[in-house]
């Protein structure tokens, strides 16, 4: 077996194998999503948001961007889980085996991000049992392709700050304070027209607007952006992301 | 390929000001075992990770295996197993998905993986354990299962950084003898440091003291106790006032390098105590000196480390708390 595939994909089973084994990690991850998703359901069920289609439900609208939340919040989880290797002294065992830092951080994200797409599975099945409609196959496997690059750069975001930083608490105020400006100033939780203008040009630059934006035209049929645009523009991302993500990895401190 | 299996010479590791490793020369012969004496702090563990290809040296050479240290990492990582003075294993696996993982990033296919993670079990003794998770392993044994995981790419060289530390002494002996059986069953080179003297004598066929960054001595355990001078035989008098007359009557013999007096006792220094207290013994006799006590001491490790250093290696040591503070201090930077 060619040691490169088989780094990434020991990392990838080993992700999984600890997130299967920790079902406190598995609850956790996907209490908080369903939470948001079940109280701002309910208390917003009934409210009119302007440029809303009206036949739009308010939870039909908010599930695209949970589950966009569900994948951000993997960001945390990787950079943690790195900075606990780290820690732990098992990062020193995978630096040191004869890989490329490339593949080590490959596998990772590839771990990181299949972990946050099983939590939006669980979500998904979740929604439709209070009432979320979804309109065709097709759709749900193009609602996959978004989530999967939202994981991607998110993941390889929360790896490129955890691999310069070695505070764990420090780490997850940090994180905190980058990933819930931008959960909710990519309108998970509302149109984008309700946004004054000059906040709305934030939102463009937020690469979850246009995972969002995606999920919902996949899933909903209501894009802002159209599907392919939201996809070219995360593919985009993605990669500078994820090379950004191998540069930092090759400088990163193993002790 | 070169004649030795670790080739290092003026290596220096700087961290800002502080010189941790300050240029230091050695070599390990192949199939040796080589040990790195020395109290914490003294650059041993900067050294093993200079070697092992974790952290950048800042000047000098290293050669492992022939390759590089600094240009030629992926080779040397290769040809060499760690094991690491703190745990690395991943204790939400079992041991054996722990080895298994490690094989398969070593390239070992499938049908060899099964073999050798089987029989490295077998030498760690821990077959049974081998499908628990490594949380529920005891200290000692997940320090088996690492020097296991150590052997699966079948290294040229075997790196082990303070390999019994931590551990009860009933399972540091067991490890000392998997690490001795691993050289005569596999004719590995292993390259050990520890601050234990009775570990580095017990184990190594040569050892390097080292302190303060520097090597002050290397040689042969046996080479290194007689370089320190001879044995010394003490001798406990009944009366204090025979002293006298006994350093008289023992200055015919030349064999003893230096006297010390203390109390009623007579420190010699000879080099071979226990051909010489016959005749030393029928002096007394002869002289009607009564003796009421007679002991030989061989130079011990110990011994050597005080005399090149000043001090015992023991002062050094730093208790356990301290340790913990420095890791946690090192974590939080």
């Amino acid at each position: 077996m060619n040691r490169e595939f088989a780094a990434i994909y020991v990392l990838w089973l080993r992700a999984l194998k600890r997130f299967i084994r920790s079902p406190s990690q598995i609850i956790g991850s996907v209490a908080m999503p369903l939470l948001f998703l079940i109280f701002l359901g309910l208390g917003f069920s009934n409210v009119k948001f302007p440029g809303l289609p009206s036949n739009l439900d308010y939870i039909d609208f908010l599930v695209p961007g949970i589950l966009g939340m569900s994948m951000l919040f993997a960001a945390t989880t990787a950079g943690i889980s790195l900075l606990w290797d780290r820690q732990f002294g098992f990062l020193k065992e995978v630096m040191v085996a004869p890989v490329s830092r490339l593949s080590i951080m490959l596998g990772r994200t590839l771990g990181g991000v299949t972990t946050a797409f099983i939590q939006s599975i669980m979500l998904i099945i979740f929604s439709i049992l209070i009432g979320f409609k979804i309109i065709s196959v097709l759709g749900l496997i193009a609602s996959f392709i978004f989530m999967l690059l939202i994981g991607l750069i998110f993941v390889s975001l929360g790896l490129i700050i955890a691999s310069v930083m070695s505070d764990i608490q420090g780490f997850g105020l940090i994180l905190n304070l980058l990933i819930f400006p931008l959960f909710f100033l990519s309108g998970a939780l509302y149109p984008l027209n309700v946004l004054p203008k000059y906040v709305r040009y934030i939102v463009y630059l937020n690469p979850l607007t246009y995972g969002i934006d995606g999920i919902r035209g996949a899933l909903i049929n209501f894009s802002i952006f159209g599907e392919t645009n939201d996809f070219i523009i995360l593919l985009i991302v993605a990669a500078a992301s994820l090379s950004i993500g191998a540069h930092a990895f090759s400088k990163a401190k193993i002790v | 390929m070169s004649k030795y299996t670790i080739e290092v010479s003026n290596l220096v590791k700087r961290y800002g000001n502080f010189e941790a490793v300050k240029g230091i020369s050695f070599n390990v012969n192949k199939g040796e075992i080589f040990g790195f004496l020395g109290p914490n702090g003294a650059g041993k563990t900067t050294t093993v990770h200079i070697l092992t290809t974790i952290i950048d040296k800042t000047s000098g050479d290293a050669y492992v295996c022939g390759y590089d240290v600094s240009k030629q990492k992926e080779k040397v990582r290769e040809n060499i197993g760690i094991v690491f003075q703190d745990p690395s294993l991943d204790d939400r696996l079992t041991g054996y998905e722990n080895l298994d993982f490690h094989a398969m990033i070593y390239g070992i296919n499938k049908e060899y993986r099964r073999k050798r993670i089987k029989e490295a079990l077998e030498m760690v003794e821990l077959e049974d354990k081998a499908d628990t998770l490594v949380m529920y392993y005891s200290g000692g044994m997940k320090r088996r299962l690492e020097i296991a995981r150590g052997l699966l790419n079948q290294p040229e060289v075997l790196f082990l950084d303070e390999p019994t530390v931590g551990l009860d002494v009933q399972t540091r002996r067991h490890i000392l003898d998997y690490i001795k059986a691993l050289r005569d069953r596999y004719k590995m080179t292993i390259f050990l440091t520890t601050h234990y003297i009775e570990e580095a004598d017990y184990l190594c066929d040569r050892i390097a003291i080292i302190d303060h960054g520097k090597i002050i001595a290397l040689d042969t355990p046996e080479n290194l106790k007689k370089s320190i001078g001879g044995d010394t035989l003490s001798l406990t008098l009944k009366h204090k006032s025979d002293i006298k007359i006994i350093l008289n009557a023992l200055s015919r013999l030349d064999v003893i390098e230096d006297v010390k007096v203390e109390n009623n006792s007579i420190y010699l220094i000879l080099k071979d105590a226990s051909s010489n207290i016959v005749d030393i013994m029928n002096i007394a006799y002869n002289k009607n000196v009564a003796i009421e006590k007679v002991e030989i001491r061989r130079p011990s490790l110990e011994d050597v480390f005080i005399h090149y250093t000043g001090r015992s290696i023991r002062e050094e040591e730093g208790s356990n708390l301290d340790r913990i503070r420095m890791r946690l201090r090192a974590g939080m930077r």
